[in-house]
């Protein structure tokens, strides 16, 4: 990685183009919009050649690290490898062309995917119908919530404005809750990090919608108590959401709807492979129950009872549009491939393989990180902090935050770090199922010399990074005097 | 059989469980209720060698047919040049996470700052954020927004002449946040000023959201608005294509608080819906409850000019159900296609496919007239997009068009009809749109000429 | 240690008010900045709003966290501290010398809930 210092706007020149369009024949140019509707002058943009652009956008790639330049441990981000082929179908030429609006007879292919893209996803979660229209996960947590909702309204129970999450919840759970105009409460983790069934069972009452949950949690443990959890909020009239962000430990292996989960959304750039993107887009597809398929957003594929041909619904008592058309699509055609790749025999080592690799980090590096719960992990597992951190003396003290510079002078992406929030050193890795033996010994490594470093010199870390492009951003000049463009 | 994503080999397997303590691959899931274990067949296809899955995509892609584009309402049919894709494939933006680790980051996170500056530049505002989902829900936020902006107020005025997917999503989440929306009808094509004033001095109104060029084309005269809603103590919000704000009044020259709109007509392709892209710019005064990432400028350790996602206190990793909104992602791949498409266009790019698309759709516009198969709809100025009374039963003329080739004539209720045309189209797709709708007639007039006779 | 400052009444959200006549002027207090670490924003109402006791009146914002203002007590804001808008590092420099708001009583009698700097002092210790 280089660190280059441009910005596109610092290589404009007055004059210069970078776009190859016809001549103008048209007798009519946009000159002829009335004056009180124009704009005045040009947009403020560059004026920069083709091979300006091209270069500049390649020396800024030259920054940024993916899962492609090397290992990608983001706890709760499941950062595996993304194939190519998937990058290939989603660009074919036969469904970048199609508008979302042509007829429903000239986008059969597209709706087969579409289709054939929930059937699967229904037959690895044991839901009963999905819609793939959410653009990301905080968007399916959205619209979970906008059915849940509405399926107590549906029942004329008005009440049901409070909605149960765990302490250990990622914050968008919350949020998404709030945007939906529901109340949150939290339910406490136990020193084992589960929900503490003792501290639910007094919330469960007429006036819970239902409850948000990750299984396995944020720890990476697997609630073990589910089975009392779900009885017991179904039992009060509630609904058991499931935050589809742990889904890779279970891939293959356990279903949500096995579970007795009645709605859940899907990370398809975690789960199914679509790349991230640099932070989108992804897709966040919701699976419901049967009893509540009726209210998924429109549209929806359906099929004519007539023709048996493939079409695109409105559902009058649904949640809503929540979309502008039908979904990140392309990203949609990414998973449909991942899937294909997979098949039925790949797709049943996924949690596995995913759940070995977590098991087999967290175990060759617990003597030197503190593990807050001694337990079989799933696909992830938190340590809180090292264990020799010379805690208490401010000039030598090494918090997670050193930890995760240093590992990036060492060619590794850091871990997310401070999540949860349950443990003030939070330093949370998710390895996924795509990486070697070799790799995960090489991170293994880094980190048991990090912690050495720690000891023996430890402003080593505390200055870190020092191999990186830039090293340590003032983040508090960031935010009290923004200056957010050029 | 190995698998190509999965490296493990049985040795690998065996040193594994070893060091956690494992004999087999089953014990990974003790802690799981055995009666939980899925032991049956998944219902999807056994796994494909990638010569089968292009050939399953090239048998799907032929069950599509691809059609000459002269639609638009709300994704159109841009050119976009060969560098975005190229530059969007580079693995290390693909592939990367949100950059919250800057120093491994700072591609992402330039690419963004550029991204705002640019967003913000075409509409004339003072801030950008790094982009939402889409359209639709960028609208959605800004209503969202401006409840937030106008403390103990919650109803918001949409005009009736936006896009219909963009009303429907604002009713969407206005429906389950409690915020109440009074649809403002439309007098001539266009959003009723009056009926906004009326319904403003009640003093409950947060926002009003209305089109800069609407779901007829038309591009709205907003004199007037920004008085009367500032005066109300309510926020104007403007939802505009961005393209053509390189060539139309900007909503920062109609003196609005937010923007909002779908960028995907700056170099993303059609794709069926999506991935697009929804901006969402504001005043410099309510920048802290601009929802979404936003990035910043700052410097490193060393004063190295640096970048990094800022004011993250708005956000919901931090503020939980107090966030500004739940989103904690943008769309940052489609952020980079505008960026580079931008830089390529420029300002001289941006007005030439202005002018192309303008040229194209008012020579469309007047051929159509001329077939005196269509009458005018309201006679006000447009850009790109327009409509017409259809003199041919409209099911009869699209259907027309499709044996041709040609997705047109999108129905807008009643006898009304729109057409779109991009830079993208060419004169002898128009005007082929144009004989076939004069065949379309002739053969009308054959069928009731027959009819009679029968 | 935190620093309290003598004279000033405090509420269990950490902030103190300096009462003068039907006027309370209101900050918060030196544990309060130093949980916070550097602020970089202060949210405040605008003159004229009112403010009710026990509910949020604004907000503190450092870089990776946010923390709500509760007013101690309920009347109309008279005046902001504007100085806080381009330097809100004053709250950390010296937090019982820059206040946030200003606040015309309208129940004086409201204040008598708040602790004094000794009981504050217990009040934190019990805390830690």
């Amino acid at each position: 990685m280089k660190y280059y210092d441009k910005l596109i706007f610092e290589l404009s020149k007055e004059g210069r183009t970078g776009f190859s369009l016809p001549e103008n024949t048209w007798p009519e140019t946009a000159d002829n919009i009335p004056d009180g509707l124009k704009r005045s002058g040009y947009p403020d943009l560059p004026q920069v050649s083709e091979p300006d652009v091209v270069r500049h956008y390649v020396n800024l790639s030259n920054m940024n690290f993916g899962v492609d330049t090397g290992f990608y441990p983001l706890g709760s981000c499941t950062m595996k490898y993304n194939p190519k082929i998937n990058e290939e179908t989603a660009r074919h030429p036969g469904f970048a062309n199609l508008h979302p609006l042509q007829p429903d007879e000239t986008v059969q292919g597209a709706l087969q995917i579409y289709s054939e893209l929930s059937d699967w996803l229904c037959s690895l979660t044991g839901m009963a119908a999905f819609t793939l229209n959410p653009f990301a996960g905080a968007h399916g947590e959205l619209t979970g919530l906008m059915i849940m909702r509405s399926y107590h309204m549906s029942r004329g129970d008005f009440k049901r404005t409070r909605i149960i999450v765990p302490d250990s919840a990622h914050g968008t759970n919350p949020a998404s809750a709030a945007v939906c105009g529901l109340e949150v409460v939290q339910v406490r983790s136990t020193p084992q990090g589960v929900i503490d069934i003792d501290d639910l069972r007094p919330l469960l009452d007429d006036t819970v919608a239902g409850i948000m949950m990750t299984n396995p949690n944020t720890l990476g443990l697997f609630e073990t108590e589910i089975r009392e959890i779900e009885a017991s909020v179904h039992a009060a009239g509630g609904l058991l959401y499931y935050d589809g962000a742990n889904m890779n430990a279970l891939l293959g292996k356990v279903r949500p709807g096995d579970m007795g989960f009645d709605i859940m959304h899907l990370n398809l750039h975690k789960t199914f492979s679509t790349p991230h993107g640099g932070g989108g887009p992804g897709a966040g597809p919701v699976g419901v129950a049967a009893r509540l398929e009726h209210l998924l957003p429109s549209p929806v594929v359906g099929k004519s009872p007539e023709t048996g041909k493939l079409r695109t619904e409105t559902r009058t008592q649904g949640a809503g549009r929540i979309s502008g058309f039908m979904g990140n699509f392309g990203v949609l055609m990414k998973a449909y491939t991942y899937i294909l790749s997979l098949g039925n025999e790949n797709v049943r080592k996924t949690g596995p393989f995913s759940v070995l690799a977590a098991n087999y980090v967290k175990e060759s590096l617990k003597d030197r990180y503190k593990l807050p719960v001694e337990s079989l992990c799933k696909h992830e597992f938190v340590f809180d902090g090292l264990r020799e951190a010379n805690a208490g003396d401010p000039d030598r003290e090494v918090t997670t935050l050193d930890v995760a510079k240093r590992l990036l002078d060492y060619g590794f992406h850091a871990p997310t770090i401070y999540f949860p929030l349950l443990f003030h050193q939070s330093i949370m890795i998710e390895p996924t199922e795509t990486e070697s033996i070799e790799t995960l010994d090489a991170f293994i490594g880094a980190m048991r010399t990090i912690a050495d470093e720690a000891v023996s010199d430890p402003d080593l870390l505390r200055s870190a990074p020092h191999n990186t492009p830039v090293r340590r951003p003032d983040e508090t000049r960031a935010a009290t005097h923004p200056k957010l463009k050029y | 059989m190995g698998f190509a994503y999965f490296p493990h080999t049985d040795e690998d397997i065996r040193t594994m469980l070893g060091r956690i303590g494992l004999e087999s691959m089953d014990g990974l899931y003790s802690d799981v209720p055995e009666d939980m274990i899925f032991k049956g067949d998944f219902e999807i296809p056994d796994a494909m060698s990638e010569m089968e899955i292009r050939r399953r995509f090239s048998e799907l892609a032929a069950k599509n047919v691809g059609l000459s584009v002269f639609c638009g309402a709300g994704a159109y049919d841009h050119y976009s040049p060969s560098v975005v894709q190229a530059i969007v494939s580079r693995p290390e933006f693909l592939t990367s996470y949100t950059p919250y680790q800057a120093e491994v980051s700072q591609g992402t996170l330039r690419y963004i700052f550029e991204f705002q500056s640019m967003m913000a530049g075409l509409t004339g505002m003072d801030c950008s954020n790094a982009s939402m989902y889409d359209g639709p829900t960028s609208a959605a936020e800004s209503v969202m927004m401006s409840v937030n902006c106008t403390r103990k107020k919650s109803r918001v005025l949409l005009s009736g002449t936006l896009l219909p997917q963009v009303i429907e999503v604002v009713k969407t989440y206005c429906k389950f946040h409690g915020i109440t929306v009074t649809e403002i009808p439309y007098k001539d094509g266009c959003t009723d000023l009056e009926a906004v004033r009326t319904e403003l001095q009640a003093g409950d109104v947060a926002g009003v959201l209305v089109p800069g060029i609407n779901r007829f084309g038309i591009i709205e005269d907003l004199t007037g608005y920004a008085d009367a809603v500032h005066a109300a103590k309510a926020l104007l919000i403007v939802y505009s294509d961005p393209s053509a704000l390189a060539v139309i009044r900007t909503p920062g020259e109609w003196g609005a608080d937010i923007a909002c709109g779908d960028a995907q007509t700056l170099g993303i392709p059609l794709n069926f819906g999506g991935p697009y892209l929804g901006f969402l710019c504001c005043r410099q005064e309510f920048v802290r409850k601009l929802p979404g990432r936003i990035v910043g400028e700052t410097v490193d350790a060393d004063g190295k000019r640096c970048y990094v996602l800022t004011l993250q206190a708005r956000e919901q990793h931090i503020r939980r159900e107090k966030a500004t909104s739940n989103i904690c992602s943008n769309q940052s791949l489609m952020a980079l296609y505008v960026t580079v498409y931008l830089s390529l266009m420029g300002p001289q790019g941006m007005k030439k496919v202005n002018d192309l698309s303008y040229g194209g759709a008012h020579y469309l516009h007047a051929e159509l007239l001329k077939t005196g198969l269509f009458r005018e709809a309201f006679g006000k100025p447009f850009l790109k997009e327009f409509v017409l009374h259809s003199k041919l039963p409209v099911e009869r003329l699209q259907k027309a068009l499709l044996d041709v080739g040609i997705f047109g004539a999108l129905s807008c209720g009643g006898d009304l009809v729109s057409f779109c045309v991009t830079e993208n189209r060419t004169k002898e797709e128009i005007d082929r749109v144009v004989s076939a709708v004069i065949r379309c007639h002739i053969d009308r007039c054959r069928d009731i000429v027959n009819a009679n006779l029968k | 240690m935190s620093k309290i400052a003598e004279g000033l009444l405090y509420s269990g959200s950490h902030e103190w008010v300096k009462v003068e006549g039907d006027m309370a002027v209101i900050g918060i207090s030196d544990f309060a900045q130093k949980s916070m670490g550097n602020i970089v924003y202060v949210d405040m109402p605008d003159e004229d709003d009112e403010v009710v006791k026990d509910e949020e009146f604004g907000a503190v914002e450092s870089v990776k966290a946010a923390s709500d203002l509760y007013s101690p007590v309920s009347g109309t804001v008279v005046e902001k501290n504007a100085a806080l808008d381009d330097d809100p590092g004053l709250l950390n420099q010296d937090p019982y010398a820059n206040w946030i708001i200003k606040v015309r009583m309208s129940d004086p009698a409201e204040t008598g809930s708040l602790m004094d700097s000794a009981a504050y002092g217990e009040f934190l210790e019990k805390q830690a």
